[in-house]
């Protein structure tokens, strides 16, 4: 029993520590064709070049790093006629060191992605967003420049426990937008002259229902006064201009140490859907207000001072003419600012002051300790899922539906559940009157055995 | 020795029938039907008696809701037994069901054909033609939003829609319940599956009709092994399609999310209505908001290349026709109406070669091994057919 445990120990140490193989991509050639021969684990590092291609990546663990050299990195043209820079939907991604120009949709996107990092490149010109993790838990996002974006620079969609860190967004119509998002962590952040400089959001319509946790930290989010871009019938096209963030419906978006200045319509605004609905439904399925709001101690300075767009309008029907730091629309709840008397307020009547002693002092990152593994499940469950999800469709036990009975496996391959793997693996044609068995060669061979020891053993 | 048992199961007036059954299809039980204690190929057979679905997704790990190439399925709504999932089977494909006993629910939702039924708009009751197209059933087990406008939450309580719908199959609960407590197999049946019970009620009726739904599942397609890691699954051209679909230009897989391809969500996309027929203005008559004018279920992608035609009323013939729809200007191909488009609606300009691809990628999504068995006879008598209402003045009454 125990030396079972060891060697179990043994073969996971030995499996995590296979060596990842390396492959350099040189100018002229194709990144793609790399991930083609590469193995989950890899390393893609790709030469300084231009490389005009839709990159995606399925594999697990994939390293795609450029290699700057003497300041010049690899770019990836869109030359506005290419969909997406890179696509990555595999565990474990790293993207980092491009230079991502002019793609019609978005520079980098990841899909279902966990424990992904994204770190160090430049993104200029993309049509929709520049950088956006979707559907992940456990990443980053460090260290990138970003610019001419006609959505949000940096988007971080349906996501939990993320960093945006240390990044410089401008000249887009949102410097940083979270939606849908569970506990992210954006901080050392640059947000400048874009229309609008941080966004946390709550959007209708997703299947994802609520926006929670997002702590906005030691950030510039200055000057954020240009106009909205954005195509017309996309959500952002809604945004006011001059605001340097905005919650849309979001619940506890929390703002310390921040220096929030220049930012014409106004510092800080909180909504609920019903006061920007222009481009989205009501969604019954959603808490429509903004509550538990934080804005501690941050540094306001010369916000407000000519408002633009919805915001103007709005000021104006309350017969206020400058705009504050922190306005608030709709019936947010439990919301509350810190040092009040320091802070032009609007709308915030049902506010109150927060406790003095309450930072944020303690929280360090929102990311894992440890990367998200894949389900903990044994090598039997594994086995007998296996089994019964892909095997059961053409094998039953004694009867015949597509494929021959299990009985008539367990005469053939008693004792010998290595012979079954490798037939399984690759099948061939060799039981009269069956059709060809089609390979079930993409399960790691640790579970195809258990699978096939599984089969061996099936009572009826 | 068949032969009596028939005749004492079915009484005299029906002797002929089961004689002329038995002839082609001999049996040596005394029960002609009977129902199966194995669970359905892909479920688990749990201690207590239920069955579970098992899928390879189980082995990702990501928070619920999420999607994407590894992620997890949503819940499959399950935890019926063999004898309720295959008592189902029979109800599913048993004329019995409607009001004149000319229409089962596999009239429409034909296993062949997706589980809908190759026209643009289903025929109900009478002839008559309805509204909307049907929707497939593979993978309903995942959803909690069904009908075209997601009116309701669980299979429980859609079955009632289509069976008591006038327009439908035009049935009433009270002959529904009163013509199967008739039928001495359906008793025994009945009491097979749901132990103790003293007669047969729509509770029953709805819950095996939902059991036998569950077990549609379609998760084994050349995608899926490609998404658990084998390459060789797809061909270029698909992979291609592939990468199209999750574009940001397109944002197909934005609402068709893997691994169901569906979110589940209510969108506005300004689907055209066939020639003369009236703008349906979809969940708009559920929810109140003048939002919702037009908006309909994104609709799972599983199995589609066998469900044209498509949308919510098959006004586009094929594949093709939906992805020129989509490659158009956005509400192009709705007018006189002021519609809230989806903002997931763009303009993509793909070019003829990637919506060859994308087409080419809906194929692969193609996942059948799970198709149940099409019962020959049903205990009703009533033929099983699902080309064209069975109308004849000898099985109108069958059954009382």
């Amino acid at each position: 029993m125990k030396f079972n445990s060891i060697l179990i120990v043994f073969l996971v140490f030995i499996s995590i520590n296979l060596p990842a193989a390396e492959h350099i991509v040189n100018d002229g050639e194709l990144i793609q064709d790399a991930l083609r021969k590469a193995a989950s684990g890899d390393v893609i590092k790709v030469m300084p070049g231009t490389y005009k291609e839709t990159i995606y990546i399925d594999k697990e663990n994939i390293t795609l790093s450029g290699v700057i050299v003497k300041g010049e990195r690899p770019l990836l043209d869109g030359e506005n006629t290419r969909n997406d820079g890179i696509l990555a939907a595999g565990h474990g991604v790293v993207i980092e060191n491009f230079l991502i120009k002019h793609y019609k949709a978005n520079g980098i996107m990841t899909q279902g992605a966990n424990n992904f990092i994204i770190r160090n490149n430049i993104v200029v010109g993309t049509s929709v967003y520049g950088i956006f993790p979707q559907f992940g838990k456990n990443g980053l996002v460090s260290h990138n420049i970003l610019s001419k974006v006609e959505d949000a620079a940096i988007y971080v969609g349906m996501c939990d426990n993320v960093d945006v860190v240390y990044n410089e967004t401008f000249d887009s119509v949102m410097g940083i937008e979270t939606e849908n998002s569970h506990n992210i962590l954006i901080e050392g952040n640059y947000m400048h002259d874009n229309a609008v400089g941080f966004v946390a959001s709550l959007v209708p319509g997703l299947p994802i229902k609520t926006a929670k946790n997002t702590l906005v930290r030691n950030n510039f989010i200055l000057n954020n006064n240009i106009d909205n871009f954005a195509p017309p019938g996309a959500i952002a096209a809604g945004l006011p201009s001059g605001v340097g963030a905005f919650i849309f419906a979001a619940d506890e978006a929390r703002f310390e140490g921040n220096i929030i200045s220049d930012n014409v319509s106004a510092g800080i605004v909180f909504a609920d859907h019903a006061s920007f609905s222009a481009n989205a439904p009501p969604d019954p399925a959603m808490d429509p207000r903004p509550d538990k709001g934080q804005v501690l101690s941050n540094v306001f300075v010369n916000n407000g001072s000519a408002p633009k767009d919805d915001i103007a309008a709005l000021l104006e029907a309350a017969g206020i003419k400058r705009g504050p730091d922190i306005l608030s629309t709709g019936k947010g709840r439990k919301n509350c600012v810190q040092n009040r008397a320091s802070i032009i307020e609007a709308g915030t009547e049902r506010w109150s002051e927060c406790a003095a002693d309450i930072t944020t002092s303690d929280i360090k990152s929102f990311q894992l300790e440890k990367p998200i593994k894949s389900a903990a499940l044994t090598l039997e469950q594994k086995g007998r899922i296996t089994y019964l999800s892909v095997c059961t469709g053409c094998h039953t036990y004694a009867s015949v539906i597509i494929g021959p009975p299990i009985v008539a496996l367990q005469a053939k391959y008693a004792g010998k559940p290595e012979e079954l793997v490798k037939y399984i693996k690759k099948p061939t044609k060799n039981w009269p009157g069956f059709p060809e068995m089609p390979p079930q060669n993409y399960l790691p061979d640790d579970v195809l055995l258990e699978t096939a020891r599984y089969v061996l053993e099936l009572k009826p | 020795m068949a032969f009596t048992a028939a005749l004492k199961f079915r009484g005299g007036a029906l002797a002929l029938l089961p004689l002329l059954l038995f002839q082609v299809f001999p049996v040596s039980s005394a029960d002609f039907f009977e129902l199966n204690d194995h669970c359905p190929p892909s479920f688990e057979k749990l201690a207590n008696g239920t069955c579970e679905l098992r899928s390879l997704y189980e082995f990702y790990n990501s928070p619920t809701g999420f999607g994407g190439l590894k992620t997890r399925l949503p819940e499959h709504q399950g935890g019926y037994t063999p004898q309720q999932i295959d008592l189902g089977r029979y109800l599913f494909f048993d004329p019995v069901l409607s009001g004149d006993n000319s229409q089962s629910c596999a009239s429409c939702h034909q296993p062949d054909k997706g589980f809908s039924d190759g026209l643009a708009r289903s025929i109900g009751a009478k002839g008559k033609q309805l509204e909307r197209s049907a929707p497939s059933l593979w993978n309903v087990g995942f959803l909690t939003s069904l009908f075209w406008d997601g009116r309701e939450k669980d299979l429980r309580a859609q079955a009632r829609g289509p069976l008591f719908n006038e327009h439908e199959m035009n049935n009433s609960e009270a002959q529904l319940e009163q013509s199967l407590n008739n039928m001495a197999d359906y008793r025994r049946l009945f009491v097979n599956a749901f132990p103790g019970i003293e007669k047969i009620t729509t509770n029953e009726i709805t819950l095996a009709l939902a059991a036998f739904q569950s077990s549609l599942v379609s998760l084994n397609s050349r995608y899926d092994r490609y998404a658990h890691g084998d390459e060789t699954a797809l061909t270029e051209e698909e992979k291609t399609g592939h990468t199209v679909f999750r574009s940001f230009v397109t944002r197909c897989s934005q609402c068709h999310t893997p691994p169901l391809f569906t979110n589940q969500q209510l969108a506005v996309t300004a689907a055209p209505e066939p020639e003369g027929k009236e703008f349906d203005v979809g969940a708009e008559l559920i929810l109140g908001y003048a939002q919702y004018r037009g908006a309909f279920k994104v609709p799972g992608l599983r199995n589609i290349d066998l469900t044209a035609p498509y949308m919510h009323s098959g006004a586009l013939a094929d594949l093709q026709a939906v992805v020129t729809f989509y490659n158009d200007e956005r509400g192009h191909a709705v007018t006189g109406e002021e519609l809230q488009l989806h903002w997931h609606l763009v303009n993509p300009g793909l070019g003829e070669d990637e919506e060859k691809a994308l087409i080419a990628f809906l194929f692969s999504l193609r996942d059948e091994t799970n198709k149940p068995v099409t019962p020959l006879h049903v205990p009703s008598g009533l033929p099983v057919s699902f080309d064209k209402p069975a109308l004849t003045a000898q099985n109108l009454n069958r059954g009382n």
